[in-house]
Order: C-alpha cells, then sequence, then structure tokens
C-alpha cells in the first residue's frame, strides 16, 4: 500500500510517498532531508502534533504556551480541555513548565508574564 | 540629531537595529506604535519559526523575544506607544505619544520597518447584509490568542492564506466547528505544510475554486452562500451552496503599509506595493532603508530577519559615509517571475535575489540574463507563489552589464 503525506516537519512541506506493508514501513520517498523520513516512519505508526495555545494567568490575562514535545494526535482535544482548566502562576519566564506531565510532554511557557 | 532611525519594532525593525549595532553604530532609536516590542510575532502563538535562523522551532513570541532581549542587552532605545505621522525628504520625522507629546527628530539615516497590514478586499465584493461576525484572519487571531476571546463558534474563512489556515486549526482547538476554508484560485496561497497540519487534521474541507457571494443575518451573521468560479474567476449559478454560520474570517492577502513612504515620494512598485530598492534596501531616497513586510510580504520570519539584516548594515554603511555605487543596474523580471526585491543593482558584489512566482510550476530553469546573455541557470523541481526563493548571483556576472532579466523556463 502506498500512502502520500506532506512532510510538516519545516516549511518546505515537501511530498512523501511511503510504501507500507500491513505495518512495516518498505520505504520512504520525496524527503529532502532526514527528518522527513522521521516524520513519515511515525505518521505511520504513531502520529504526534505540537499544541501552541494560551493559558489563563491568575491576573486574568493570557499566556502563550507550547508542548515542550510533539504529543499523540488523538490526545490533542483532550489536552486543550486540560490546558484550558488550568490557571498559570505569575511572573512567568520564557519555558517555565505550567504543567509537567501532559501526555509525555510538559507544557511550558513562551512568552514571558509579570 | 539622531544617527539612525528604526520606525517599527517587530522582526525587521529589532534586527535591522542589531544589525546597525553590530557594524558600528550607537547613537539608535527604534519608534514602535504598540506598547510592546515584537510585532505581528506577539499574536503568532503558533511554532514554525526560526527554523533558518536558528536551527529550531520556535513560537512567534520566542522567536520576537530573542532579538527583543538583543536589544535591550545592547542598550539600544526604544521609544513605545509612539505613532510616527510624518516622514520628510530631508530626513526629519513627526510622531506623537502621550509622554513627549508631538515631537521632531532629525536622522541621519531611516529604516522603515512599518510591516504590513490585511487586505480587506474580500470583504467588498460580497452582496448582502453587513451583519456582525465578520473579522480579518489576524483580527481574530489577537481576539483569540491575546484577548482570550472567541469570535464565533460556526466559522467559514474566505482565502486561503497562512493565517486564515492557523486559524482555522486555532480556532478547532478552542472548540469552533469550522466548516469550510474557501480559495478563489485553483491552488492555496498557503503553505503545504499548513494546509497538512491545519485543515487535513481536523477534516476542514479546503474548496479550492470557490468564493463567498452572499452574506445572510441581520444583526448576526446566519450563514453565507458560496459558490464554485470559473477559469475567469466567475461565480457559477448552478454551484451555489449556503452554509450555515456565525463568523466569516477573511484571509485574502497582506499588503505593505507604505503610507508614510508614499508621501515621501520613494518610489512604489506596482507590483510588490513596497519600495524599489537596491541591493543594500535602500530607496531612491538616499539614507531611508526599508525591510521586511513593508518592503515586500515574506512567508518566513527568517528572511524577513535576514533582509533586515542587509539594511541595517546598509544604513550603518551610509552613515559612516562609506559608499561603494559604481553601477546601477535595473532587474527586470518576465511575468511568470513576478518580482525580485533588489530590483536594481548599484553595487558590484555577490547580491542575493528573492522573488516569487506568479503561478505554482513544476521543472522549470530560472534563467538570469545579464545583457541579454544567458549568465546563470538554476533548475527547480517545484516552485509556488507561497514561497520566496532565493538566487545567488555572484559579482562577475555584473561585470560590465547595464541590465539583469531573470526568467522562468519551463521544461
Ligand atoms: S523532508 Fe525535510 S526539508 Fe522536506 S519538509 Fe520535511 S523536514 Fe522539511
Amino acid at each position: 500500500m502506498k500512502r502520500e503525506l506532506t512532510c510538516i516537519a519545516c516549511p518546505l512541506g515537501c511530498s512523501l510517498t511511503v510504501t507500507l506493508e500491513g505495518k512495516n514501513i518498505l520505504s520512504v520517498v520525496g524527503n529532502t532531508c532526514p527528518r522527513g523520513k522521521e516524520y513519515a516512519i511515525n505518521e505511520c505508526t504513531a502520529p504526534k502534533r505540537m499544541v501552541t495555545t494560551t493559558i489563563r494567568c491568575e491576573n486574568g490575562e493570557l499566556v502563550s504556551v507550547k508542548t515542550s514535545q510533539p504529543i499523540p494526535k488523538e490526545k490533542v482535544f483532550e489536552a486543550m480541555e486540560i490546558i484550558n482548566s488550568t490557571i498559570a502562576k505569575l511572573p512567568l519566564t520564557i519555558g517555565d513548565v505550567i504543567i509537567p506531565d501532559l501526555f509525555g510532554s510538559s507544557v511550558v511557557a513562551t512568552q514571558c508574564k509579570e | 540629531m539622531t544617527e539612525l532611525v528604526i520606525i517599527g519594532g517587530g522582526p525587521a525593525g529589532m534586527s535591522s537595529a542589531i544589525s546597525a549595532y553590530e557594524n558600528g553604530i550607537r547613537d539608535i532609536l527604534i519608534l514602535e506604535r504598540d506598547d510592546k516590542l515584537g510585532g505581528i510575532l506577539r499574536q503568532c502563538i503558533h511554532n514554525g519559526f526560526g527554523l533558518h535562523k536558528f536551527k529550531e522551532e520556535l513560537t512567534g513570541p520566542e522567536y520576537a523575544y530573542r532579538y527583543e532581549k538583543k536589544v535591550k542587552e545592547l542598550g539600544i532605545s526604544v521609544k513605545l506607544n509612539t505613532m510616527v505621522l510624518e516622514i520628510t525628504k530631508n530626513k526629519k520625522i513627526i510622531a506623537s505619544n502621550s509622554e513627549d507629546g508631538i515631537f521632531e527628530i532629525e536622522a541621519k539615516a531611516i529604516i522603515l520597518a512599518m510591516g504590513c497590514r490585511e487586505r480587506a478586499k474580500g470583504a467588498l465584493n460580497i452582496a448582502g447584509t453587513r451583519p456582525a461576525g465578520i473579522y480579518s484572519a489576524g483580527t481574530a487571531q489577537k481576539l483569540v490568542n491575546m484577548k482570550g476571546y472567541m469570535p464565533g463558534k460556526e466559522v467559514v474563512i474566505l482565502g486561503s492564506g497562512d493565517i486564515g489556515l492557523i486559524m482555522a486549526r486555532r480556532m478547532t482547538l478552542e472548540g469552533a466547528n469550522v466548516k469550510a476554508v474557501c480559495e478563489l484560485m485553483p491552488y492555496s496561497s498557503g503553505l503545504a505544510r499548513n494546509i497538512e497540519q491545519c485543515l487535513n487534521d481536523f477534516n476542514i474541507p479546503l474548496k479550492l475554486s470557490h468564493t463567498v457571494v452572499a452574506l445572510h443575518g441581520k444583526e448576526r451573521l446566519t450563514g453565507v452562500t458560496i459558490a464554485k468560479v470559473d477559469e475567469n474567476r466567475k461565480p457559477i449559478k448552478e454551484s451555489y451552496e449556503l452554509i450555515s454560520c456565525d463568523t466569516l474570517l477573511l484571509s485574502c492577502g497582506l499588503i505593505p503599509e507604505n503610507e508614510l513612504t508614499k508621501r515621501i515620494g520613494v518610489e512604489i512598485s506596482p507590483v510588490t506595493n513596497g519600495s524599489v530598492v537596491d541591493q543594500n534596501r535602500e530607496t531612491v531616497i538616499e539614507g531611508v532603508f526599508s525591510c521586511g513586510n513593508v518592503l515586500h510580504v515574506h512567508d518566513l520570519v527568517d528572511y524577513v530577519s535576514e533582509e533586515a539584516e542587509i539594511a541595517g548594515k546598509g544604513a550603518s554603511d551610509y552613515i559612516k559615509g562609506v559608499n561603494n555605487k559604481t553601477v546601477n543596474i535595473p532587474i527586470s523580471t518576465d511575468g511568470k517571475i513576478r518580482y525580485t526585491v533588489p530590483q536594481i543593482i548599484t553595487e558590484k558584489k555577490d547580491t542575493a535575489l528573492y522573488f516569487r512566482t506568479s503561478n505554482p510550476y513544476r521543472n522549470v530553469n530560472i534563467n538570469v540574463y545579464a545583457n541579454d546573455k544567458l549568465a546563470l541557470s538554476r533548475k527547480k523541481q517545484r516552485i509556488a507563489p507561497s514561497e520566496m526563493e532565493i538566487l545567488k548571483i555572484d559579482s562577475k556576472i555584473l561585470e560590465g552589464v547595464s541590465k539583469i532579466r531573470l526568467e522562468l523556463e519551463e521544461l
């Protein structure tokens, strides 16, 4: 079986063709760099996504956040629910951990807030 | 007298300031109309920034912070909440803020880094009422990401530019139902990766060759009529389809914000809507430079920073009285290549030409003609209007040349 993918690992967006036999990946073509192959393999076995969103702070303002690692794609909406029910304590510096464990990743601030 | 005044404290303004500092200029002032540095990156909380520049993937605020920190470390002066009202030909800047009132600054050199704004065009041609619920994608982005306010629950997006795609995902994550993205053209103007991760991930249909033909609803939008368009971009009657929604986002492209620039008589390119510049990003007015989205709209902020470094260096040389201008070589294009920046070469040195095509192409040669003779040919497998290309030309090509032409050859 062949699967056509668009690599999302960088803005180049290479078109990838993955040849599969059941769950076994036989080949990946179309990638410009090794990250494309890695993406294709992950995408066909355990797709993951970064989540970037905001968290409400104790003073009512928002702080932008991201998952420090990509999380399983099917957990993205669940992750959003947890993030949206969290209140962040201030002050925050870029990289500060707000949620220590979320589906194998953590949630960190991408902005400084006093 | 201030040596260098930079108008705009976004990625272009900050990067050009740092570059000028690194090239020996100390008397630098950045004027920014917002209450913080960072420009549009402040609301671009998604990731994908910095892969070229920092070899890692950053979010907009993180990318901006790296520059903001540097500006502070170097002690470069910044005036926030400051609106520039006018620039004169002899480089006097009239600005205002609540602390200083209206004030004047004389500058030796100016870098224009005002960025761009969203095109509202799509909104004006649509029939029907004007209910609430219609936003530009960038306004919606600011509301959701900075104010924590959701513009609506059921959304249709007109235009498939990157901001529209990013907002489709953003609003879906926050619980909205994004019903469709309509794109007038037969191809998207957004990055392929954004179509994949912002639309396909959530099964949001991308309707190419489609537009919105009517708006419904009195006080609040209740729906839009969409239609397929023919090759002449005229809506096909039989294809009309009503989609109920309470929100319409417009993502119809960006235009450089050049009101200040036009008034001092800088030549504006009708293609880029930005200034005509040389390889140092100097406009036709000596000592006035331009970079970033006010010069031409970029898809990657990394290239904005890179271009701003060039402008910062150019302005520094100008301030120091370095002048290597020995030629005046205009660069023309064939239309398939929409434009290049710079549009003129005034110094015989290795120069990177930034360009975009008018349409997507596969398997092409980009040919550079110097005095009508083929001087350089570069093969490209895939090229698209949404992705800016860079072609480096060697100074040797410029020897004894009076004009350069870029052509796209389909193989
Ligand atoms: S394969 Fe490499 S170059 Fe191509 S999109 Fe993926 S990461 Fe980018």
